[in-house]
């Protein structure tokens, strides 16, 4: 057996409701947030302390999920390596391109900076989650669609994630609101495309108009 | 490699489900196994499914959408029936080395539309006719009594239509004509010049496309590779008592570089730490010890880069063009103009970072790349593994950007290095920092630009003199005198409209490496030369406008000898400058701090122009409106025109805001997106336009054609607002006066 096998039998994806509650490991992980954030904030965190293998659990797109390894481990490696849920996407690693967006209980948050102690209990969702099926896609997806965005396409999943999270505090947004709060990197340069698909999501989710 | 006649690449045979498949033979290989059904460009399926092969690497550029358009387009299909499929690298062995199985291979230079132009609508007309020919047959009707709609078949005599779907089995067993039937009239096109949507749209906003970076294969390893901070520099010694001791580290070993100043098959000495993941693999990396040699790059510097670029164009260089008298036609000028620009190196930055798959085994070795240039894939693995070259099956992924980058495959050759020393299937991942501090830039180079105008101000001599570093980097071969030719083209504007013209070129040198940026030395020509017309019009109390339509002239075919045209016409560029000025309504009286820059070049063969409008207040710059506009002949893909019009826009003006590479002590100064901040829709206004203006029958390429215009219409734009004249990039901070 392939090392990368015995990595991933380390995970355990259960259906189901099993939830973990450990207050010692809520209190751990806020700990571990703050200093990982100044570590982040020089590129360091690697050089965090690796943690005891407590058992984390957490639910991805509504399917209860457990992890034990290494807790410094970015949710984004998790995701991508243990999962293969490869949608979201490892773009600069300092939560600067937002490549890597998912939402943590709800909120955009870049993966590649949040480590595993911090998403103990949480409910994450991902690009493979937004939609319950091609024919059902989200407002925003469709509004991707029908302004057809995507050139190389690798930024548009945290692109996405992103306007989802954004359009529910700005259900109606200015311009000025997609520039002062929409900060994901499209190297392609499809930004013309996202601010009229931002505003045509907008008006899907508005009138509950869904193809 | 040689190319295919139609003879050698079109052969028609029937599919393990009974349908029709219509492609390429095997050439010089008896047989080819499963590999045959992969090779052939379009196959019907008996339910009326049509599946055509995609041969191009797709980065983002479209091709995997325009290229099936034209199969498509010909074989009269239904669009809505049509699924595209990868074709892995083609290569087949012959006498003198290898030639392509499926066509040409590779995303650069604009040409994957103008290359595939007549071979790709071939391909659908042919299938188009066997399958004529078998309903004429079946209906007991000559082939003329019989024509198609999308998907059928029919026969307006008869009253009789047939499904494509229905002939398949027929088709399959018929002869091949001698000759492609013709190809419609453009005037009867139904797929060509719609708005289809691009293929794979569907499978990137859900997430579920695979780039190269998201290969996943049986036991693999994940692989970095910690490489020499210092351009030069080698490995002398490391430790690696910490590395492995994280969980997960595997193996970890030297990387050996290239020896300075020879052709190179990867960019850099390093170590290379195998892991169970990609964040193990990182964690070792970054807990490793590493001692370096003294490399002799140690001491390059931007600084000094720029300081000798000044010396030698005090000195004489290589003259490329001298055309009439440029000496005596100064001389007698009335008044000589004369101003140098700086041109920074600039990184490709694709979003995706590198990556690759790798799997050597004794006799075979398989790649899983995000590459412009799969037959280079095949070139580096077969240089580290010594590996015949058919023995090397290289797959192509959807690519996350390319901008150039990856027509360069060291990332190939450093993983294909790791599975051959470890003998695990390898997946290669580089950080974005790796990246950054990795690449082929964009050369740099110190433009000086005179003009001599008569009495009259007119421009009756004009040079170019560059100082630069070619991107001709450590090739082989390579005598200094052609390094010019990366870096100038001669029979770019204003060759053949200025009479007396001289080019002259001065090659200096850096460690740091350069390759290839979209749509290369136009990015650095057309805003040194356009920002010059806009200096002469300003200086002279001219329009800008004007003075660049004066230049252009009417319409007329002038010789062209550089990559992408045979001829240049500089009428072309006169229609798209009054357009965009129209659209912006150019000569509207603006407010103070806010002004309208104008510009326009000859790309590879397609024409583009740029109005922008912008407003400055307190040194702070605002992008208030962009019009572009595109001639590219005919529009194959116009959705995807459109595209690449904005996206080359964007990206010509993301780099003009802020984007420069810098090196101090041998180090690339930058790193990550704080360091070399790529623009964020903020600074992209809302009031943006791409606009395309069909020009003839004849499609030119369009993936570059939209950027070396957009920064000197913005930079022209900032001297109109403000009266700053941006004479080196990137603006910066430089109206923070």
């Amino acid at each position: 057996m392939g090392k990368a096998d015995l990595a991933r039998r380390k995970f355990r994806r259960e259906r189901g409701n099993r939830k973990v509650h450990s207050s010692q490991l809520k209190n751990r992980s806020a700990h571990f947030s703050e200093r990982f954030d100044s570590l982040v904030h020089l590129g360091l965190y690697s050089q965090l302390p690796g943690a005891p293998c407590h058992m984390l659990s957490f639910t991805i797109n509504q399917e209860v999920t457990t992890f034990d390894g290494d807790e410094t481990t970015p949710l984004l490696w998790v995701l991508r390596d243990h999962l293969d849920m490869t949608g979201t996407k490892y773009g600069c690693g300092i939560g600067l391109c937002g490549a890597c967006t998912v939402h943590i209980n709800g909120v955009a948050q870049r993966s590649c900076v949040v480590p595993m102690a911090a998403v103990a209990n949480a409910a994450i969702t991902t690009i493979e989650g937004l939609a319950a099926a091609d024919d059902k896609l989200h407002p925003v997806q469709q509004a991707w669609l029908e302004h057809d965005v995507p050139q190389c396409g690798f930024c548009q999943p945290g692109q996405i994630m992103a306007t989802v999270d954004f359009l529910k505090r700005f259900p109606n947004p200015s311009d000025d609101d997609i520039d002062n709060n929409i900060t994901n990197i499209c190297r392609c340069g499809t930004y013309a495309r996202i601010r009229k698909a931002i505003h045509r999501a907008a008006e899907l989710s508005a009138t509950g108009d869904r193809k | 490699m040689r190319g295919l006649n139609r003879r050698e690449f079109l052969v028609a045979g029937a599919s393990v489900s009974g349908g029709l498949f219509l492609g390429l033979p095997i050439i010089g290989a008896a047989s080819d196994g499963d590999d045959h059904m992969i090779g052939f460009f379009v196959q019907i399926e008996p339910d009326g499914r049509v599946i055509i092969g995609s041969n191009q690497p797709e980065i983002g550029q479209g091709t995997r959408t325009a290229l099936p358009m034209m199969v498509a387009e010909e074989l009269d299909a239904d669009w809505s029936m049509v699924s595209v499929r990868s074709m892995p690298l083609g290569i087949v062995k012959i006498e003198d080395g290898y030639t392509w199985k499926y066509g040409p291979q590779g995303a650069g230079g604009s040409d994957g539309v103008t290359s595939n132009w007549e071979y790709m609508r071939q391909v659908g007309a042919t299938a188009r006719g066997q399958l004529v020919k078998a309903a004429a047959a079946r209906l007991g009707v000559a082939e003329t009594d019989c024509d198609t709609r999308p998907g059928f078949v029919v026969c307006d005599r008869l009253g009789k239509e047939i499904a494509y779907g229905d002939l398949v089995a027929d088709a399959a067993m018929l002869e091949l004509p001698e000759e492609s039937p013709p190809l419609k009239d453009i005037k009867d096109h139904r797929i060509v010049g719609s708005r289809v949507k691009t293929v794979d749209a569907m499978g990137i906003v859900t997430g579920k496309v695979r780039f190269g970076i998201d290969t996943v294969q049986p036991n693999m390893r994940y692989a970095v590779i910690a490489r020499a901070p210092v351009l030069n520099a080698t490995v002398k010694s490391f430790d690696d008592t910490e590395a492995r001791k994280v969980a997960g580290v595997l193996d970890v070993f030297t990387i050996d570089g290239p020896a300075m100043g020879e052709p190179y098959e990867i960019l850099a000495s390093g170590v290379a730490v195998v892991a169970t993941s990609t964040w193990a693999a990182m964690k070792g990396r970054a807990a490793l010890t590493i001692e370096w040699n003294e490399s002799p790059s140690a001491n390059d510097s931007s600084d000094k880069f720029w300081a000798d670029n000044i010396e030698m164009l005090k000195g004489e260089g290589q003259r490329v063009v001298d055309d009439g008298d440029f000496d005596a036609a100064m001389a007698k000028a009335a008044r000589v103009l004369v101003r140098q620009y700086e041109v920074p190196f600039v990184s490709h930055a694709p979003l995706e970072p590198q990556n690759c798959y790798a799997y050597v085994q004794e006799n075979s070795c398989h790649i899983i790349a995000p590459t412009q240039s799969p037959s280079g894939a095949s070139r580096a693995a077969n240089a580290v593994t010594g590996l015949p070259r058919e023995n090397i099956h290289v797959e192509m992924t959807r690519v996350g950007g390319g901008f150039g980058r990856r027509l360069t495959n060291d990332y190939v050759a450093e993983a294909t290095m790791i599975s051959r020393r470890t003998g695990w299937p390898i997946k290669l991942q580089w950080s974005r920092d790796d990246d950054i501090r990795n690449d082929f830039y964009r050369p740099a180079g110190t433009h000086e630009l005179q003009a001599g105008l008569d009495a009259s101000n007119k421009v009756i001599a004009w040079t170019q003199r560059l100082a630069s570093a070619s991107k001709y980097y450590r090739r082989p071969n390579m005598p200094d005198e052609e390094l010019v030719g990366a870096e100038l083209y001669n029979d770019d504007f204003p060759r053949r409209i200025v009479d007396n013209m001289r080019l002259e070129y001065f090659h200096n040198t850096i460690g740091l490496p350069r390759g290839s940026w979209r749509a290369p030395a136009h990015t650095a020509n057309a805003f040194v030369i356009q920002s010059f017309i806009d200096e002469i019009a300003h200086e002279t109390g001219q329009d800008p406008l004007q003075v660049r339509l004066d230049l252009y002239g009417a319409e007329r075919e002038l010789e062209y000898g550089n990559h992408g045209a045979t001829t240049f016409n500089p009428g072309r560029l006169s229609r798209l400058l009054k357009f965009v000025a129209g659209k912006i309504d150019y000569g509207k009286s603006l407010p103070a701090g806010r002004g309208i820059g104008l510009a326009s070049h000859f790309t590879f063969g397609g024409y583009a122009a740029h109005a922008i409008e912008v407003s400055v207040e307190d040194g702070e710059l605002r992008i208030e409106r962009v019009v572009a506009a595109i001639d590219c002949g005919l529009a194959v893909h116009p959705n995807g025109v459109e595209a690449q019009l904005e996206g080359g826009t964007i990206d010509g003006l993301s780099t003009a805001l802020g984007l420069e590479i810098t090196v101090s002590n041998g180090r690339i100064q930058q790193s990550n997106f704080h360091n070399y901040p790529l623009a964020r829709i903020a600074a992209i206004p809302a009031r943006f336009e791409a606009h395309i203006l069909p020009y003839n029958d004849k499609p030119t390429g369009v993936g570059e054609i939209g950027l070396p215009s957009a920064a000197p219409a913005l930079t022209n734009a900032i001297f109109a607002a403000t009266g700053i004249r941006i004479r080196k990039l990137p603006i910066g901070q430089q109206l923070r006066v």
